[in-house]
This record gives structure tokens, C-alpha cells and sequence, in this order.
């Protein structure tokens, strides 16, 4: 590529041309709308889709999804899960949902959100939320249980109420 | 209380005196460096469309303390490969001339009895230009004290440019003692009062002066010493924690003084041209201070141009530096002295 050397006139060797052009640009700027997220206080929108931290749903009447199947488990590549089952006889409180887990762990820490368990969950009851950020002060915080699992997933109401009539 | 002060005999209340200014013009400086850091960090967010910092307290008003409390934290590392006595020394010697230079500058005409300036010397512009010229060897000594290839490049860069540049900003202020005939700072303020501003005298001067005090001071269209960009911070790379940031607060320090200088030189001192404002305030209390308030807002906007300007330009490239500093302002200050000389000859 071949740059033109303009020869400059007398005027623009003068600087003045390029002070009052570098004027007007901040000058401009500077009353300009700012583009700074505040972040804490300001988030962005998180896209659909998002794969955010994984968390367990409960279907519209309560119940957990998750029956223990562990393929989740299984199927985490950085070992981020750990499902204790109910056992042979089951707990009492989870109704007719027999297979419901007695635990559920996901380390937070070791999670690298790839969404494996959301995809080979056969109940639909793991999904990869929109939360980012997870802070905690020591790691035994970072591992999640069950029960704050579910209280951050919420209910998922998707039409699916495969324990209703059991 | 005031009878004790009354006893002292003159010699110890002028030192008392001079002490006292001392503290309050050496606290002042301190604060305004910080401060300006502050605004220059503002000023460039809001030039990019960003905030800048406003976290720290209302508008990040308290981040100066933040920063001075990060530095004297931060470990205060000396590499194995410097030279030890020039490496401690190069921090100071860049922060003390810039200090030095504020003792001549009459910051407002008198509170009471006494004048507002440290110290005032008959040959005030020639202590300034010596002392200024004192601050190019602190950056020359921590380039060669890093020893280290990029701040040896910044510190011959900076031997260079503030060499050059020196010549031309001594120059230009001749003209400007041309027209007062005297060399105390005080006097050109009393002239300029009585006759307006030296900017309109000789704006050529001013010009140039204000161009080469970019250059001394190593701000932005001339900040070849530091360049970030290709000396990965010039002079100061090998330097941390609180002898950093004495390069850091000499730099703005070395802003101060020239703003005072200039302000000083062409923009009337401490004087407005209307109100009464530019006789020394005798009697009044409220008068000198407001005197001392103009004096500070004058070098404020000073300060205000040479934060917006770093913003503004690139910086220029080595060759046309010096072709700028050689071939263009220092005959052009010759040519202004004559003229000048000439003019005084023919019309006064």
C-alpha cells in the first residue's frame, strides 16, 4: 500500500487546524452520555440461553424433579456433582416421589457451567440458570446443598406434571 | 498570647512567619497534587465516555487519600540491578526543585503586615530557572540508576527534550524582563497591574513559554521520558510503591510551578483589573485572601489546560521534537527579543 504524503499548507503547519479539531472532539465527548456500566448497582441483561449456574427446579405443586438418576453426576466433567439417593426405603417427606435425592451437592467451584447435566437430565429437573458471579467467603459456602439448590431454582412450570397422578 | 509574639525580636518572627508559610504553601501544593491527579483521571473518563473513579466516597472525592494509603503499602522494592545511592536519590531530586521553585512565586500581595511569598528575592526568575533546570537530573539519575535498557532510553530522551527546551523557555521570558525591567516576580506583578497583563504585551512569550512548560514538565504532546507505549513507562519503570509515586506527585508538582510561573509572568499574579483588585490589599484581611483565591482559581484553569490537553494529542515523535524545540521556538524567541528590544527602543 502506497500512503500519499499531502504536503500541508501553511495554515495546517500552523497546528492550529489540529488544536481546535482536538478541541471539539473532547469537548464533544466530553458532554457526551457515558457508556460505564456501574456494575454491583447495574447489571446487563443476561441473553436467553445463557448457561449461568446450574440449580435443581421443582415442578408447579412442589415436588423435586431430580429422582436420583445420577447420569448428572456421572456426566460431569469436572466432578462438580454428588447425589446421595434416598436408599431402598426412600424418605417419607418426599411423598410419592420415591426416588427423590436424600442430598445434592454441586461444587460451585468446580462447576465450568458446560451444561452437561442440564442436557442429559431425563426429568428436566437441572437447569443452567442466569446467575453469574457466585462469591463466597470460605469454599465449604461454594458447595451447594440441596435445599439451597432448589430455593435458588425455583419452580418450573413447563407443563410436565409427570407426579401428579402417580 | 499576642504579647509574647510582640517580645520576639524580628529576626525570630520572620522565621516564625516564613515557617508558617512554608507549611501552609507545602500542605496547600500536596493537596492540590493529589487533587489534580484526581481530576486528571476525571477529566480523561469523561473525554473516553467512561466515569472515572466514583467509588470512593461522593464522586470518588476520597480517592486521593485511597491511592496515598495504596502507596505507602505497597512493598518498596529496589531490584538487585541498580545502583543503590542514585536510585533512592533520583525520587527526591525530581520532587524538591519543583517544591524549591514555589518560593518566589507570590501566590497574593499581603495578609496584614505581611507579604505573601516565601521568599522575596531580587533575582527571583533566575533562582526559578536554575532550580528547574536541577529537576531534569532526577530523571536522568533513575534512568542511569535503573540501569536498565527503557529507562536509560527515557532518561536520554528526557536529558535531551528538557535541555532543549529549556533554552527556548528562558528565551521567551526575556521580552516579558525587557518590558518590567526588573527580575523580582513581584515587581513584574506591580508592572503588570499598573500597565495590564504581559500576555498582551507578548503573546509570543507566552506562547512559547506555555508550549515549553509542556515539554519541561513531561506532559502529554512531549511526554517522550515516559511513553508508556514503547518504554513501558520510561525513567520510573524499575520504581515502586511511595518512590513511584514521588516521580509521580514531582510531575504534578513540576505542573503546579510552572502554572504559578506563568501566571505570574503573563496573567497578572494575583490581580484582576477591576474592583480594587489590583492593589495589595493593605489593611484588609478579606481582601488579601480573596487576592490569594484569584491567584489560585489563575493557576487552576493552568492546570485545567494542561489536563485537557494530555487528552487531546498524540504525542510527537522524537525528530520533530527537537526539530520543533531547536529550529522553530528558540529563534522564534530570539526574533521576539529583538522585537521587542526594538519596539522598547523606538516607542518608550
Amino acid at each position: 500500500m502506497i500512503v500519499k504524503r499531502t504536503k500541508l499548507n501553511l495554515w495546517e503547519r500552523l497546528y492550529l487546524p489540529a488544536i481546535i479539531g482536538g478541541f471539539r472532539v473532547t469537548v464533544s465527548h466530553f458532554f457526551k452520555k457515558k457508556v460505564t456500566m456501574q456494575y454491583p448497582e447495574e447489571k446487563w441483561p443476561v441473553p436467553e440461553g445463557y448457561r449461568g449456574a446450574p440449580y435443581l427446579v421443582k415442578d408447579p405443586e412442589g415436588r423435586v424433579k431430580c429422582v436420583s438418576c445420577q447420569l448428572c453426576e456421572f456426566i460431569c466433567p469436572p466432578k462438580a456433582i454428588r447425589i446421595t439417593p434416598p436408599g431402598p426405603r426412600g424418605s417419607p417427606e418426599a411423598g410419592n416421589v420415591e426416588k427423590a435425592p436424600q442430598e445434592f451437592h454441586i461444587d460451585m467451584l468446580r462447576c465450568i457451567y458446560c451444561g452437561f447435566c442440564q442436557e442429559v437430565c431425563p426429568e428436566e429437573a437441572i437447569f443452567l440458570m442466569k446467575d453469574y458471579s457466585l462469591t463466597g467467603l470460605t469454599r465449604q459456602e461454594m458447595v451447594y446443598n440441596k435445599a439451597k439448590l432448589l430455593e435458588l431454582g425455583g419452580v418450573q412450570n413447563d407443563g410436565i406434571w409427570k407426579w401428579k397422578h402417580k | 498570647m499576642m504579647n509574647w509574639f510582640h517580645n520576639l525580636d524580628p529576626t525570630a518572627q520572620f522565621v516564625l512567619f516564613s515557617a508558617l508559610k512554608i507549611f501552609c504553601v507545602f500542605a496547600l501544593v500536596m493537596m492540590s497534587v493529589a487533587y489534580s491527579v484526581l481530576v486528571e483521571r476525571k477529566v480523561a473518563a469523561f473525554i473516553q465516555d467512561r466515569l472515572g473513579p466514583n467509588r470512593v466516597g461522593p464522586f470518588g472525592l476520597w480517592q486521593p487519600l485511597a491511592d496515598g494509603v495504596k502507596a505507602f503499602l505497597k512493598e518498596d522494592f529496589t531490584p538487585g540491578h541498580v545502583r543503590k545511592t542514585y536510585f533512592w536519590l533520583a525520587p527526591m531530586i525530581t520532587m524538591i526543585p519543583a517544591l524549591l521553585v514555589l518560593a518566589v512565586i507570590p501566590f497574593g500581595s499581603q495578609l496584614g503586615a505581611q507579604k505573601m511569598v516565601i521568599a522575596d528575592l531580587n533575582v527571583g526568575i533566575l533562582y526559578t530557572f536554575g532550580i528547574i533546570s536541577l529537576g531534569v537530573y532526577g530523571i536522568v539519575l533513575a534512568g542511569y540508576a535503573s540501569n536498565s535498557k527503557y529507562p536509560f532510553l527515557g532518561g536520554i530522551r528526557s536529558s535531551a527534550q528538557m535541555i532543549s527546551y529549556e533554552i527556548a523557555m528562558g528565551m521567551s521570558v526575556i521580552p516579558v524582563f525587557l518590558i518590567v525591567g526588573d527580575l523580582n516576580l513581584g515587581q513584574v506583578i506591580a508592572h503588570q497591574a499598573q500597565h495590564g497583563w504581559l500576555v498582551i504585551y507578548s503573546p509570543l512569550s507566552f506562547i512559547i513559554f506555555l508550549i515549553a512548560a509542556f515539554a519541561e514538565t513531561n506532559r502529554m504532546p512531549f511526554d517522550l521520558p515516559e511513553s508508556e507505549q514503547e518504554l513501558v513507562g520510561g525513567y520510573n519503570t524499575e520504581y515502586s510503591s511511595m518512590k513511584f509515586a514521588l516521580f509521580f506527585m514531582g510531575e504534578y508538582a513540576n505542573m503546579i510551578a510552572a502554572s504559578a510561573m506563568m501566571v505570574t509572568l503573563f496573567l497578572g499574579g494575583w490581580t484582576l483589573p477591576f474592583a480594587g483588585l489590583d492593589k495589595p490589599a493593605g489593611n484588609s484581611i478579606a481582601i488579601g485572601v480573596i487576592q490569594i483565591a484569584i491567584f489560585l482559581v489563575k493557576v487552576g484553569i493552568l492546570m485545567g489546560v494542561f489536563i485537557w490537553v494530555r487528552w487531546m494529542w498524540p504525542r510527537f515523535r522524537y525528530d520533530q521534537l527537537m526539530d520543533l524545540g531547536w529550529r522553530r521556538f528558540l529563534p522564534l524567541a530570539l526574533v521576539n527579543i529583538i522585537a521587542t528590544a526594538i519596539w522598547l527602543w523606538l516607542w518608550k
